[in-house]
């Protein structure tokens, strides 16, 4: 094996608003049946990657919960395996994690005791396919020292959320700036890096030792003119879900025969835990259109234009439109929802009304138990 | 040392030729059922919800279908470090060989299996009823009545008993008297073919009978102990259960689901069912489709209609198909414009746009009226239907069928279709 694996999945961020109050937005449910981390996951199994450690200290219950067991991703090997790595205390550091390089070197025994000569990190909030064997192979044939994972957005998108690259002929990166304010290039850095595991350990302990903790501006802008960083384009489907609007915009997406056609049917297949929940039951009454529907949903209403999570629960003569219900849901009778995402393991009374309007999705949390049936 | 207190065995060698063509390729265990199943995850997911984590799988019959799905176990948690799922195919002996000729026997050619466990208990199941049954609670019974064997028993109403095997019992629910189909039964008590045996009581009987051809346990090792004296008590199960052994059996089973509050409920939160899921993306329904009193399982997407059916895993249905009182296993597709009514379509099969299923009235079945006769339109795994053909009632079809096997385009009602060496 040539490449080891490492997942940032630590962030959390305001733009998620409630949703981030439950999870780490790694573990964010998506397209019904996944969750993010399941998309990096995945592409480092897929890629023969076999020893990967998961960085994580936000709110990691659920991300706990999703990775109990790693042979959903078939990590559950001899060789290697599936590792969560949360900030513990040591005789050296009492912190949390206080950067994604820090992440890095508070875990750097993980990197000192592999063999493989390369890492791919990839973040826990892209929604993609990618071979990093490929990528890795780009990276040998460039010389390069980092290369990092790029995608062009069309003119006039909003990129200034990510960091923006510009190129030269030989995709040599010559500028990178991290969320900058007037964004001069719609390129944009996925959050996937390929660097030799000797160099990452070197860069590493240097940041350390000068008290810089971020990987992207204490390395990739600091070192941008003294290594050889180069950038790898795809041009396939990525989204990046750490913002509710895109987020939103990822699971509705995936109402797309396009999209399902290639992340569903097309090799490779995107793992998952199993959750062994029965069919899902149209009973009587049940009108449902353009929708994505999981395992163990129950319905009994109108479903138009939405995405439904597993075991959500929709009352007699409710109407869902334009929304996403996720997990473990109970919607009472005569509701209406409109616009809105409902967050996971919840009650909605009968007879309520949630609309988001003006464009804006709203974010329903009632805090109540999931009624069992 | 290994020590298991109870291990299952549990039989899945039959072939169940009641289903017809649906088990022409598959043991019957390994037939789909209520969308995502198959017939076996019932009694697999009961063994581990039940605390049981050893089980031998017999397996003889078309077994390639059974030992994909079995795997390691990992679905039932029964991949074990010590125990686990295993699946045990008949195999050469020196002196001798010979397939599982009965029930008894499969297990006497395992007897090294079990005492390798060093068991206590066996438990014996058949691997072809749909129920929830907790086996703990039996073994408790078994224990305090200090009982040889237990038999589960239902009781089944009295027009019904002569169609099972009778059992009579006293007011301690010890066994008196057994009945096999009694013309005039004397009680309801049927027996469920769920028995568990004291080890040592079960293997000096399998030893004794050894030389008993087609050794079965109803026919020789239940009435050996019987006669022996040995204690035998009916362990009274009143939940549901349902031999799903033939056509209109397995039919009626499975609309059964879509009823709005199930009595075999699969939505309980406790005593899961699992099973091996190869698709795991959520089912889309299209703008123009309608989806009603019907459950629909994962990767499915539909872009026509479907009332009152099961359907399976990764099944694509066509724009303007009317699905009807059918069962649809996996990945099989339905063409554009093509109705189907009261039919059960195998997986991976095929069915073209504007084809007519179920139409006319019901006639004798010309290939087996005992088999095909509850108005069915039966289609076989791997089967292709070609576009725009009729087919009647009390059907079947196997195999890659062209448009020249259907005279005028119309299969009629009793007619067959099967096409020989139809490999995919």
């Amino acid at each position: 094996m040539r490449a080891i694996g490492i997942i940032l999945a630590g962030g959390n961020n305001n733009k998620m608003r409630e949703l981030s109050y439950k999870r780490a937005i790694s573990a964010m449910p998506i397209a019904g049946s996944y969750r993010s981390i399941d998309f990096a996951l995945s592409n480092m199994s897929n890629s023969h990657i076999q020893k990967v450690a998961v960085l994580t200290q936000y709110n990691a219950l659920s991300l706990n919960e999703h990775l109990s067991s790693s042979k959903w991703w078939d990590f559950g090997r001899k060789q290697g395996g599936l590792f969560v790595f949360t900030p513990s205390i040591t005789a050296e550091n009492g912190f949390w994690y206080q950067g994604t390089a820090d992440a890095i070197y508070q875990n750097i025994s993980f990197l000192k005791n592999s063999h493989e000569p390369y890492v791919v990190i990839a973040s826990g909030d892209g929604v993609y396919k990618l071979d990093y064997n490929k990528v890795l192979e780009y990276h040998i044939a460039k010389k390069a020292d980092i290369t990092v994972v790029c995608k062009d957005f069309p003119e006039g998108t909003d990129v200034s959320r990510f960091g923006c690259v510009k190129m030269n002929e030989e995709s040599r990166i010559t500028e990178f700036e991290e969320k900058p304010l007037v964004c001069t290039s719609n390129t944009v850095s996925t959050g996937v890096y390929v660097i030799r595991r000797r160099l990452l350990i070197e860069l590493i302990e240097k940041c350390a030792a000068e008290d810089r903790y971020d990987f992207v501006t204490d390395i990739l802008v600091r070192y941008k003119n003294v290594k050889r960083i180069y950038g790898y384009k795809i041009n396939t489907y990525w989204s990046n879900i750490a913002t509710v609007e895109s987020y939103y915009k990822t699971n509705m997406d995936f109402l797309k025969l396009s999209v399902r056609d290639y992340f569903f049917k097309q090799y490779p297949d995107i793992y998952s835990k199993v959750d062994d929940l029965p069919p899902a039951k149209y009973n009587p009454g049940a009108v449902v259109k353009n929708s994505l529907i999981s395992s163990g949903c129950i319905i009994n209403g109108v479903v138009e234009n939405s995405v439904l999570f597993k075991k959500a629960y929709i009352g007699n003569n409710c109407t869902i439109k334009n929304s996403i219900i996720l997990n473990n849901v109970y919607i009472g009778d005569n509701t209406y929802i409109e616009n809105c995402i409902v967050e996971s393991r919840d009650t909605i009374r009968a007879n309520t009304t949630y609309i988001g309007n003006n464009g804006e999705i709203k974010i329903v949390v009632e805090k109540g138990e999931r009624y069992s049936l | 040392m290994i020590k298991k207190e109870m291990i299952a065995m549990l039989l899945a060698g039959g072939q169940g030729s009641r289903l017809g063509v649906l088990t022409s390729k598959v043991a019957k265990p390994a037939v789909a059922f209520g969308g995502k199943y198959r017939i076996i995850d019932f009694p697999l997911s009961n063994c581990i919800n039940s605390g049981i984590d050893t089980v031998g799988v017999l397996t003889q019959y078309q077994p390639l279908r059974l030992n994909a799905h079995i795997g390691i176990g990992i679905p039932w948690d029964l991949d074990r470090n010590i125990g686990g799922v295993t699946v045990l195919p008949p195999y050469e002996k020196s002196g001798n060989s010979e397939w599982y000729t009965g029930t008894a026997n499969a297990i006497y050619q395992n007897l090294d299996y079990i005492d390798s466990y060093n068991p206590d208990y066996v438990l014996i199941l058949s691997g072809d009823h749909i129920y929830k049954m907790d086996y703990e609670v039996m073994l408790d019974y078994h224990k305090a009545n200090q009982a040889d064997v237990t038999i589960a028993a239902m009781p089944v109403p009295y027009e019904e008993a002569s169609r099972f095997g009778i059992v009579l019992t006293d007011d301690d629910n010890k066994i008196t008297e057994f009945e096999e189909k009694p013309e005039q039964p004397r009680g309801n008590l049927a027996s469920m073919g769920i028995y568990i045996f004291s080890w040592k009581i079960l293997k000096e009987a399998l030893i004794t009978k050894s030389e008993q051809s087609n050794c079965d346990f109803g026919k020789h090792i239940i009435p050996y102990c019987f006669e022996k004296g040995d204690r035998m008590f009916a362990y009274e199960y009143n939940g549901y259960w349902k031999d799903v052994g033939t056509l209109s059996s397995y039919w009626e089973a499975n609309m059964e689901l879509i009823n709005i509050i199930p009595v075999f409920n699969l939505y309980e939160e406790f005593w899961r069912i699992y099973t091996k899921s190869d698709t795991l993306p959520p089912q889309y329904i299209s703008e123009y489709a309608k989806v009603e009193r019907s459950i629909v399982s994962e990767g499915t997407s539909i872009y026509g209609e479907v009332y009152n059916s099961v359907i399976g895993a990764g099944v694509t249905i066509e724009e303007g198909a009317v699905v009807r009182d059918s069962i649809i296993m996996q990945n099989t597709s339905i063409g554009k414009g093509t109705k189907v009514n009261k039919a059960i379509i195998a997986e991976n099969a095929n069915i073209g746009f504007d084809v007519e299923l179920g139409i006319g009235n019901e006639e004798l079945s010309k290939l087996e009226p005992k088999i095909y006769n509850s108005g069915l339109v039966t289609i076989g795994e791997n089967s292709v239907v070609p576009n725009h053909v009729k087919v009647g009632k009390n059907t079947a079809i196997s195999g890659i069928t062209v448009a020249e096997d259907y005279p005028n385009g119309v299969l009629g009602s009793g007619e067959f279709i099967i096409k020989a060496g139809d490999v995919k």
